[in-house]
């Protein structure tokens, strides 16, 4: 018998740790992107690129399941992606990540976009190494997510509370919704957007170019 | 199905404590898994099955689920209560000043070689 006593999210944590500090001497930001299916995040990286590119040089890592159709349409906004597959996985974990990292060639890259698998409840329990983790709540999704899915909104640095062009549709309280994200993540910045009219996208494209500066320094 | 991520990182760091003790196989892994640590046991083992027969060093072997009981402790009266029963909201006063103890372990516990 060999007592352990080792949590097993232990080992990804640790080389989790080791790719940021690699991807920080190499000047790279890894943002990983996490939000529920139909969130709008596909639309919010393409706002984000447009914003960006004259700015920032960047690139797209797309995790999927299957099926290629986020990496060809991000390449199509102009700026190199590269499409991963998790193979059934419902997330990416730090080896994933590197293995993306490292075929994709981040040398040249100030920002890489990570938008993870569509998925409020597993991506967030697995660090991918990440510099910085942003999620997305869609309005239609509802202001009671936070209360359902608290470990997503821990680890989340920044919200963005998007598809608010669709807020005369929907039941959606503003002011409880950010109550709830600040009692679990005091911390966290929010944003209110829609990525669909780009309200709101100029504010985040800024605080974006901040993260990148101060992680280059 | 983070169930199948959580068993090959299981299986990784297994495989190592096997290369450090020089141990040629391994019968039974206990894990210890908090009530509300949102894993399904039966997930946990059907993935086992699955993927354990892949390891030299694991294949046949057991998986047993030590659960964990989750407790939340309220900062407003100070008591501690169970997180299944009454959630974020203390039964002794209505505080949802809450915050969880313990229930949120996924951990290996021990393993046994043959």
């Amino acid at each position: 018998m060999i007592e352990i006593k080792q949590s097993v999210f232990e080992n990804n944590d640790k080389q989790a740790d080791l790719l940021r500090n690699e991807l920080k001497q190499q000047k790279t930001f890894l943002l990983n992107l996490m939000s529920s299916p139909g969130s709008g995040k596909t639309t919010t990286l393409k706002a984000l690129i447009g914003l960006l590119k004259d700015k920032l040089q960047m690139g797209v890592m797309e995790a999927d399941i299957d099926s290629d159709v986020d990496a060809r349409a991000i390449e199509q906004a102009g700026v190199r992606a590269i499409q991963l597959h998790t193979g059934g996985m419902c997330h990416l974990d730090a080896g994933m990540t590197r293995q993306g990292i490292e075929n994709f060639g981040t040398d040249d890259l100030d920002l890489v976009i990570l938008e993870n698998v569509g998925n409020l409840v597993c991506p967030a329990e697995f660090d991918t190494g990440a510099s910085k983790n942003m999620m997305i709540l869609s309005v239609p999704e509802g202001d009671d997510k936070p209360l359902k899915y608290p470990l997503m909104f821990t680890v989340s640095d920044c919200v963005l509370i998007n598809k608010i062009d669709t807020k005369s549709v929907f039941d959606f309280d503003d002011a409880a919704v950010v109550e709830r994200i600040k009692r679990l993540n005091p911390d966290a910045r929010i944003f209110f957007v829609s990525a669909k009219t780009g309200e709101g996208m100029d504010l985040v494209a800024d605080w974006l170019i901040e993260q990148v500066r101060a992680w280059c320094e | 199905m983070h169930e199948l991520g959580i068993i090959f990182h299981i299986i990784d760091s297994v495989e190592e404590v096997g290369r450090e003790n020089s141990l040629s196989k391994v019968s039974k892994v206990t894990l210890e898994i908090g009530e509300v640590s949102g894993v399904v046991d039966e997930y946990l083992c059907d993935c086992w099955k699955w993927a354990s027969a892949r390891s030299k060093l694991l294949d046949g072997s057991e998986l047993e689920v030590e659960k964990l009981p989750a407790v939340t402790y309220c900062e407003n009266c100070s008591e501690q209560y169970s997180t299944v029963k009454y959630g974020k909201i203390c039964p002794n006063c209505s505080s949802d000043r809450t915050y969880l103890l313990t229930g949120n372990e996924v951990s290996i516990k021990e393993i046994e070689a043959c």
